[in-house]
């Protein structure tokens, strides 16, 4: 980790130590590799790479993203090069960067989470991300991200077959959140990040027809964020171990909104494609902010917001 | 070459015809970096509605005066709001993005047609005055004021239209066998609708001449990240906007 602005912006999420509390959102910032013209990768805290499975994925056909108000959808479909290409061509140009990786992970049975996990049990990996938001083909139909047990085997299955901390992505499309959030804790991850995105759905209305060639996307972007707030807001208060808060953030207030709402980082998405440089520039905001609320570690603000929290509240109290 | 977020100033709008607009902005690093087919990604307002940048491609560049231009249709929220943008006004823009055209042609043929033309300008520019010809196509007479800009350019400007107001009437593919016949050409690049650019590749590949198309896909991020683009190429996966938008005909796996 790089020692930056006196280490004012540095956490520690499950082990992995960050420079800043901003890491990427999984699918929104590529390998990193393709923003080095704009930031300095080791000035952004850890960087989340693209879902990566065992075997190279193509991803859907058909038109694969569309913006919406505020927003945008995507049925990308994970497309990856795979583990052994990872491995072998992206992990050692990442590794030049004195940045954390962390390894956004999926497979399609707990088993082969498992086995991406053992695969990317090597040094260069700081911790991997499991995104249980895929469709489960074994268990029929179900998704592992919304039955609480399924998402704590998965879980399970992951934490046996590696030594890296362990970071479980919830998906919002539950009843009960909290739920998903006990379980997958209960089965011994070792950080949560929050949210994936949300399921919707655009028509063409000339053509009558979906817009996405999957019928359905993700969303994300700014118009998500209340949702995502709120989310980690209740997940805050039912858990203790750490979480990356995501959802939106497309500015340094966006970001503190979070770790208010007791996110312990945070992870920028969406706002990569917009402004290239966002994971980086984004800390000068955080920095001040801190100075107007007179707090001297970003640590000190999480979870302010929450009911037992102690919001600073400088300019009342003056 | 490196990409870069460059805060361009406007310097000012030509209306070309009912629905499209000339926009010339001062950016000059983008300027100075930009080859023929590339794009920028353009930030039309700092609102999150409008969120994402769109892309354009370059349309011509003046590299002493620091500015590029591009052409676009108002088609959507984002190019009504463009095309209300006022000289001075600022916009964030990203670029130079992606691959650009093979320029090792000797006698270049460019066809094209709509939005399409106006990379093929800027590859017109590139090749220098006289040295391209330029077949372009059109519904009618009224879409086809790009003459005003090829004249003077390329060489020699055959016209085709789906009416007959203007050129020979048909589609660019009811002159262009003949074109490829002639055995002037070494080089073909096309930019337009996918089934003239679909057309084209496959005349061209009969008649053995080399042909790069411009693809179009719709992208988020411009920059190889987001995977929106990804497609299908023979033997590998591309990524338009990255190992794009310009590819050799025989490597569009799907169009």
């Amino acid at each position: 980790m790089v020692n930056i602005y006196d280490g004012r912006l540095a956490v520690d999420i499950a082990g992995v130590k960050m420079a800043t509390p901003v890491t990427t959102g999984s699918g929104t910032f590529g390998f990193g590799l393709e923003f080095t013209d704009f930031l300095d990768l080791e000035k952004v805290g850890a960087v989340t790479v693209k879902g990566t499975s065992l075997e190279p994925a193509k991803g859907n056909k058909g038109q694969r993203a569309v913006e919406t108000p505020s927003g945008m959808l995507n049925c990308i479909g994970l497309e990856n090069p795979g583990s052994d290409y990872f491995l072998e061509h992206t992990l050692p140009e990442l590794r030049k960067y004195d940045v954390p990786v962390i390894v956004n992970i999926y497979g399609h049975s707990p088993e082969e989470y498992g086995a991406v996990a053992k695969k990317l049990d090597v040094d260069g990996v700081d911790a991997v991300e499991i995104n249980i938001s895929c469709p489960n083909v074994k268990v029929g139909g179900i998704v592992f991200g919304t039955v609480p047990e399924a998402a704590a085997e998965v879980v399970r299955a992951v934490k046996a077959n590696t030594s890296k901390p362990v970071i479980t992505k919830l998906s919002p499309n539950v009843t009960d959140i909290v739920a998903m959030a006990k379980a997958v804790e209960a089965a011994g991850t070792d950080a949560i990040s929050m949210i994936n995105t949300l399921l919707g759905t655009k028509i063409d209305i000339e053509r009558q027809r979906p817009v996405l060639g999957n019928i359905t996307g993700g969303l994300s972007g700014p118009c998500v964020r209340p949702v995502a707030v709120r989310l980690v807001y209740q997940v805050a208060q039912a858990v203790s171990v750490p979480i990356i808060g995501m959802g939106g953030i497309m500015c340094a207030e966006d970001a503190i909104e979070f770790m208010l709402a007791g996110a312990s980082a945070v992870a920028v998405g969406t706002a990569n494609f917009v402004q290239p440089d966002i994971a980086e520039s984004i800390a000068h905001g955080m920095l001040a902010y801190l100075d107007r609320h007179n707090a001297q570690s970003i640590n000190d603000i999480v979870g302010l917001a929450l009911p037992n929290g102690k919001a600073s509240m400088p300019y009342f109290n003056k | 070459m490196s990409k870069t977020i460059e805060l361009a100033k406007v310097v000012g709008q030509q209306v070309l015809n009912s629905s499209t607009k000339l926009i010339e902005v001062y950016a000059p690093k983008i300027a100075n970096e930009a080859v023929p087919g590339q794009f920028v990604n353009v930030k039309v307002c700092k609102n999150t509605a409008p969120l994402l940048r769109r892309p354009f491609g370059v349309a011509g560049v003046n590299r002493e005066a620091g500015t590029f231009t591009l052409m676009y249709r108002i088609i959507g929220e984002a190019t009504h709001i463009l095309a209300e943008v006022c000289s001075g006004d600022e916009l964030s823009i990203v670029g130079p993005l992606g691959k650009g055209f093979d320029m090792s042609a000797k006698k270049p043929l460019l066809v094209g047609g709509g939005l399409g033309l106006a990379p093929l300008l800027f590859l017109a520019q590139g090749f220098g005055v006289g040295k391209s010809d330029i077949l372009m196509g059109g519904r009618s007479a009224s879409e086809l004021f790009w003459t005003d800009f090829y004249e003077g350019l390329s060489e020699k400007v055959f016209l085709t239209t789906d009416d007959g107001t203007a050129g020979t009437k048909g589609t660019v593919m009811a002159v262009l066998p003949e074109l490829l016949a002639s055995g002037v050409y070494d080089c073909v690049y096309v930019c337009g609708p996918v089934p003239m650019m679909k057309a084209v590749a496959n005349a061209c590949l009969e008649a053995n001449v080399k042909c790069q198309v411009s693809l179009e896909k719709y992208m988020a991020c411009g920059l190889g990240a987001c995977l929106s683009c990804a497609c299908e190429g023979i033997g590998k996966r591309i990524k338009v906007c990255k190992d794009g938008p310009v590819f050799w005909a025989e490597e569009v796996g799907e169009w």
